[in-house]
């Protein structure tokens, strides 16, 4: 029993719910209602946007891929439905623009990434400047908001009971996330490229084909967050989303998904969704700056990384040290 | 063209490449824009380059150890809003002192990267993310939403972005951008001909070859950071004389720009190629084509990102292409066919 528990914390997800579990203990300790569920319906209404970008990150980390574009697109898309809309364009055709354009930008990251063939720190790097500069472009230092109250309500009212429509496609992108990347051919693939690209290349895994489709899905992902967001503030302006995704590839590292890619999956993700998301409402609620807080989570991303490494050390020197201790004759070779 | 081979190296024609390619599209907008061959366009594309090619120099380093710093952004504001309070606070103190102090503090924020990086072996992109983070908060933190402002500043300061190192007529040499210069040429020599330097190179092509040769690679990534450390605090001097008022925001997005510079410039993410004067030619390209464009099709200051984005896909996609060319003329052409029946059969190069 006790072995089995000190196995589970071996692993990374075991420790993600340990801290888990404290954070959240600590937190409903000390606030009362911080166990309600319009607490925690608020508290992941305040970041769904983020989340939903994530799942689709862990895909890209575990390919050993980066996606640096995804705030940006969610910037461009919002600001293009925003543009047309503000040009007199009907409210359905203006969201149908603003997903195409994010379609667009994966295909655009993908040329690059799948068929020129060059690596995805810099496409996305570009991307990143290149989208966040098209959404100044079109709305300069404007916002534009009176969208029409149907869509206002999608993002700032219940749907279902106490839930909002961007919760409900979070838990049912979440489930197909999860058996896609766990349960799937596909996913296999996914872990298969991120471990050693060379090695699925022989075994007739397509690369390339892989990788661009899950750059557009990514772009995708992001324009559908990036209108949601805009729905939840009723106004898209040109800094939409500035700065996201650092935010979100913290939420996935922490997850424990190595940034070299192959390892890690959904469920370490999950819980280091839970913990920031807690977190950062713990840290509101005793009132602690936005500024703090991105900082305190800047310190958990190095020590999540930097802990396990200084354990992993120690572990080796002690082992080393038993092995010399429990030798009678040391032999000097 | 065998002698051609021998006395250059790929690496070294695509420098040059990118210095006519930036030489042709000053040419061609000289044709275009009225009055684009003054001493204006000139000073201004030299005092805004200078900034940014000296935290670009301390990047190269990072990366050509197949590493990233992505906290320079922070630690260029940071440098400059506490060295700007002290001088606020102190106005007395001498010139090269205040120098000193944004160098050195620049290397203590590079050196914390560093250890982390190099003895705590969490990945560089990690590391410096978590610390672009960190540095910028601890730096909201004790400012208390106070600004530094230009009057309160001792006059020297102020004078620093107009001395004249040389003049040609009406063309200036800034003492900012002589100082880019220097500190490109100082870092050029020590990459091409100090041991520390011709490490990086190693232990970015094959991190693995150079631990098993003996080279203390924790030890030389270390200083690359703190290098990079320490010229983002210079860069944060210099910051903070060219605007003179310094908020807790200052710096923000420079990482990216000094990427871009880095990867335009011909340094390779990959690690093991690239050079600073490299890094500083992007720099220089960007520059120029951002303002002349801006200029020539007559479009809105929005409009800069969105070039800056498409400018670094183009330059880094010509790169690929044509390097690729250029390295197989370089390779004997047996070694080529060897190589190409060695991918077929899946097996690895032992042609060498």
């Amino acid at each position: 029993m006790l072995a089995n528990l000190t196995k589970a914390l071996r692993r990374w997800e075991g420790l993600l719910l340990l801290l888990l579990i404290l954070v959240v203990a600590f937190n409903a300790a000390r606030t009362p209602g911080y166990l309600t569920v319009n607490n925690w319906v608020n508290m992941f209404e305040l970041s769904i946007e983020k989340i939903i970008v994530a799942l689709i990150m862990t895909f890209i980390i575990i390919n050993a891929e980066i996606d640096l574009s995804v705030a940006s697109v969610m910037g461009f898309s919002a600001c293009l439905m925003g543009y047309l809309f503000s040009t007199g364009m009907p409210m359905p055709a203006a969201l149908a623009a603003g997903l195409s354009a994010g379609v667009l930008a994966g295909l655009f990251n993908s040329f690059w990434i799948g068929i020129v063939g060059m690596p995805s720190l810099v496409v996305t790097l570009a991307g990143l400047i290149g989208f966040r500069g098209l959404a100044y472009v079109l709305l300069e230092d404007r916002s534009i908001g009176d969208f029409p109250q149907w869509f206002d309500n999608l993002g700032q009212q219940p749907l279902i009971g106490p839930i909002p429509f961007a919760m409900i496609l979070f838990f049912v992108m979440l489930v197909l996330a999860i058996i896609i990347l766990q349960y799937s051919g596909f996913g296999r693939y996914v872990y298969v490229i991120g471990n050693k690209k060379e090695v699925a290349r022989y075994a007739g895994v397509k690369v390339e084909r892989t990788k661009m489709i899950l750059f557009v899905a990514s772009s995708t992902i992001a324009a559908v967050a990036g209108l949601l967001y805009a729905a939840r503030l009723g106004a898209v302006r040109g800094d939409l989303a500035n700065g996201f995704e650092l935010d979100i590839i913290t939420m996935v590292l922490l997850g424990g998904v190595s940034i070299f890619g192959g390892t890690g999956s959904l469920y370490g993700v999950l819980l280091s969704i839970l913990i920031i998301l807690n977190l950062r409402n713990g840290m509101s609620l005793a009132n602690w700056s936005g500024h703090m807080q991105t900082g305190v989570i800047g310190v958990l991303l190095i020590l999540s990384v930097l802990i396990p490494n200084l354990a992993g050390n120690a572990q080796a020197i002690l082992r080393r040290r038993r092995a010399v201790s429990s030798q009678p004759t040391p032999s000097t070779q | 063209m065998n002698a051609i081979r021998r006395r250059f190296q790929p690496e070294q024609i695509r420098e040059l490449v990118l210095l006519l390619l930036i030489v042709g599209i000053v040419l061609f907008f000289g044709t275009q824009i009225e009055n684009y061959f003054s001493a204006r366009t000139f000073n201004r594309i030299s005092t805004s380059v200078a900034v940014i090619a000296v935290v670009a120099v301390g990047q190269t380093l990072v990366v050509l150890t197949r590493n990233i710093d992505l906290s320079v952004g922070s630690i260029v504001g940071f440098t400059a809003y506490v060295v700007g309070t002290q001088l606020t606070q102190h106005n007395e103190l001498a010139p090269l002192t205040v120098v000193l102090m944004a160098v050195g503090v620049g290397a203590v924020l590079g050196a914390i990267n560093g250890i982390i990086v190099a003895y705590g072996r969490v990945p560089a992109i990690i590391t410096t993310l978590g610390t672009l983070a960190i540095y910028r908060t601890i730096l909201v933190q004790i400012s208390g939403a106070n600004s530094v402002v230009t009057n309160e500043l001792p006059q020297w300061l102020i004078d620093v972005p107009r001395i004249n190192v040389w003049s040609f007529g009406d063309l200036d040499i800034r003492f900012l951008f002589m100082l880019a210069i220097v500190v490109v040429i100082v870092f050029q020599l020590v990459v091409s001909y100090l041991p520390w330097g011709r490490r990086l190179y190693a232990i970015g092509s094959n991190p693995d070859a150079a631990r098993i040769a003996g080279f203390p690679a924790q030890r030389i990534v270390f200083m690359a950071f703190v290098m990079s450390g320490a010229l983002a605090g210079l860069a944060g001097f210099m910051f903070l004389a060219r605007f003179g008022n310094i908020t807790v925001v200052a710096g923000q997005g420079i990482e990216l720009e000094s990427v871009a510079a880095v990867v335009v410039g011909g340094v390779s993410t990959n690690g093991g190629i690239g050079s600073p004067f490299g890094a500083f030619l992007g720099a220089i390209l960007i520059d120029v084509l951002q303002n002349s464009l801006i200029r020539w099709l007559a479009i809105s200051e929005f409009w800069r990102d969105a070039l800056l984005g498409l400018l670094i896909l183009l330059a880094v996609a010509t790169d690929t292409v044509i390097m690729n060319r250029l390295r197989k003329l370089w390779v004997p052409h047996e070694l080529q066919i060897s190589d190409s029946t060695a991918v077929k059969q899946g097996g690895v190069d032992h042609a060498g």
